[in-house]
């Protein structure tokens, strides 16, 4: 298969990448290859087997709810760009 | 005066509470060698000089007021791989998103070895966010091999490798989601532990690949990384995947003997294509591990060929869903104009985040899109089964299963830069033990025609690093490629 720069544009955009167009020349050929080498899976049936999400045969625990010292406010903030108020601050979120 | 650098970490461990020498003439002997040589080896990305003479110099006020029990590592230089948090240090990454980054908290298992009396000499050099076989995915430059500046130390854990293998430490933390502890120390002829998923905690680990992510560490021994390794294993409340059973004791006997030890050799990882010499030690190692009592018995793992694919699907959807928090509002550097918030995302992530990590988000978005997630992710996660499998019923027969690090020797800079899969080929030993969580230990066993460290891995069954450690010291006890230097 070959991804197409529209393709490549699509993904980027999903990704939150601004690509420069280079970028996406060399994106559409090497991930086309990746993926070609990915398709080698297809030799294998897998109809019968259970995805792998964990290799730990373990349940996600759940903790107390109890109150307990965490990071504080101003450490938290000191490595944003902007703040303001006790908030990050970032560029208006809608439009005009 | 003998150099300080030579002695392993337990002479050291040993030395410093005998008051043979201080903790600050071990420090400054590490400073020396990093002054003359880091300039041509580049392990390091942030050095703490400071505050490490600070803490050498009390612990040598501790180490002298005796009659105080005092925590075993007290007084012992360390290095942290830079892309575990370290309070008040910066933390890059090895990348430019990062720039700026200092993190208000310290990383469990970090913190544990600080805790039993260790200091920091700085962050070591990493492919970007871990990405990358060669250092040379650095935002900072790539680190250089100590047995050949020519050529790579291996990565993503390279700089650590290069630090301990350049004395300029005796242990540094690694982490190791596809190879990027043991392939390193393939590379520079350096001991490294890469624990079963779940045994160290992730908390304070920058994410890559979440359920593959594994924090271990590099030394010169087996026997200094089983002490090490005993401060750092355990449960973690802060991790939610942090495995609430007992650590043992990691102590290996002081004993050559493996008799009734069975080592599974998995014949397909010695292929077409491997470098004849790194096939060649391999085997007179296992032979060796025979003479010393060891049984050796073929075992297959069928599906090792599909842990390419299937890591180079997952790693890479787990790692565009971690890296989406790299968007100009909590920490690192922010772009665009500040009118538009998509601008200030696009333009933060395109221009700070380099070509590799690039690759990978836009692989893993793609395997994880509308239309494609079955085909790819999920095909993924159903071949992993199979090689968990693998792993399953080979140590139904085996204590252990040994065979090779890496297909080749350390490779020349810029080898493989312009060809992504290329890259990806030199990991197809390492995946499959990520795949299935299990541990691995990787030391040399040999050098090949141009004096190149070569290294070999011994994988076990989940929580078995006490096996792999006994059955790596046995072997070390027995033969001496690990105290081999490098001459630089």
């Amino acid at each position: 298969m070959k991804l197409s720069i529209e393709e490549v544009e699509h993904i980027a955009d999903l990704a939150r990448l601004r690509l420069t167009d280079a970028e996406k020349r060399r994106f559409a050929t090497q991930l086309s290859d990746i993926l070609d080498y990915a398709a080698r899976l297809d030799e294998l049936d897998t109809s019968q087997i259970r995805p792998t999400a964990s290799v730990l045969d373990m349940q996600l625990r759940l903790r107390e709810d109890a109150a307990r010292p965490g990071l504080l406010q101003d450490d938290i903030l000191k490595n944003a760009a902007e703040t303001e108020n006790g908030q990050f601050k970032v560029p208006p979120v809608f439009g005009d | 005066m003998t150099d300080l650098t030579e002695l392993t970490l337990r002479e050291m461990l040993a030395g410093l509470p005998a008051r043979d020498f201080s903790s600050r003439e071990l420090t400054e002997a590490c400073l020396r060698r990093i002054e003359a040589l880091e300039p041509e080896i580049h392990a390091f990305i942030t050095l703490t000089t400071d505050n490490a003479l600070v803490q050498a110099d009390a612990a040598d006020r501790q180490l002298s007021n005796s009659g105080v029990d005092l925590p075993p590592l007290t007084g012992l230089p360390i290095a942290v791989k830079d892309v575990l948090c370290l309070q008040d240090v910066p933390c890059t990454c090895g990348s430019k998103i990062l720039e700026g980054f200092i993190p208000p908290y310290t990383a469990t298992c970090v913190k544990r070895l600080l805790e039993a009396g260790a200091f920091t000499l700085g962050k070591t050099n990493t492919d970007e966010f871990a990405m990358g076989s060669s250092t040379e995915n650095s935002a900072y430059g790539p680190t250089h091999n100590p047995w050949d500046l020519e050529r790579v130390p291996g990565g993503s854990s390279g700089g650590s490798a290069a630090a301990v293998a350049a004395r300029f430490v005796p242990a540094a933390f690694g982490t190791d989601t596809g190879g990027s502890i043991r392939q390193p120390c393939a590379f520079c002829g350096t001991t490294g532990l890469k624990p079963t998923y779940g045994r160290t905690s992730r908390y304070g680990l920058v994410a890559y690949g979440s359920s593959l992510d594994c924090v271990g560490m590099i030394a010169r021994n087996a026997a200094d990384l089983a002490l090490l390794f005993q401060h750092m294993a355990g449960f973690d409340p802060l991790d939610a995947t942090s495995v609430q059973i007992p650590v043992p004791d990691y102590a290996p006997p002081e004993s050559t003997d493996l008799k009734g030890m069975r080592i599974g050799v998995p014949e397909e990882y010695f292929i077409e294509g491997i470098q004849p010499e790194v096939a060649d030690r391999v085997r007179a190692a296992i032979a060796q591990l025979e003479s010393q009592g060891a049984v050796a018995v073929s075992v297959s793992l069928p599906h090792t060929e599909y842990a390419l694919p299937v890591y180079y699907l997952i790693a890479p959807a787990e790692a565009s869903a971690n890296l989406a928090r790299y968007d100009g509002i909590r920490f690192g550097p922010r772009l665009g104009d500040g009118e538009d918030l998509w601008e200030m995302f696009t333009e933060t992530r395109g221009e700070k985040f380099g070509p590799e990590v690039k690759r990978r988000i836009m692989l893993g978005t793609y395997a994880l899109s509308a239309g494609y997630y079955e085909a790819y992710y999920g095909k993924a996660q159903k071949v992993r089964t199979l090689i968990k499998r693998d792993f399953e019923q080979a140590f139904e027969k085996v204590d252990v299963i040994a065979a090779p690090v890496a297909p080749t020797t350390a490779f020349r800079f810029g080898q493989h830069t312009d060809d992504p899969l290329a890259m990806y080929l030199e990991d197809v030993f390492t995946l499959p033990a990520n795949l299935a969580g299990v541990p691995g230990l990787a030391f040399p066993v040999g050098y090949d025609n141009d004096g190149l460290p070569v290294g070999m891995q011994l994988m076990g069954p989940h929580f078995k690093e006490d096996v792999l450690l006994r059955v790596g010291h046995a072997y070390q006890l027995a033969t001496a490629w690990h105290e081999r230097w490098p001459i630089i």
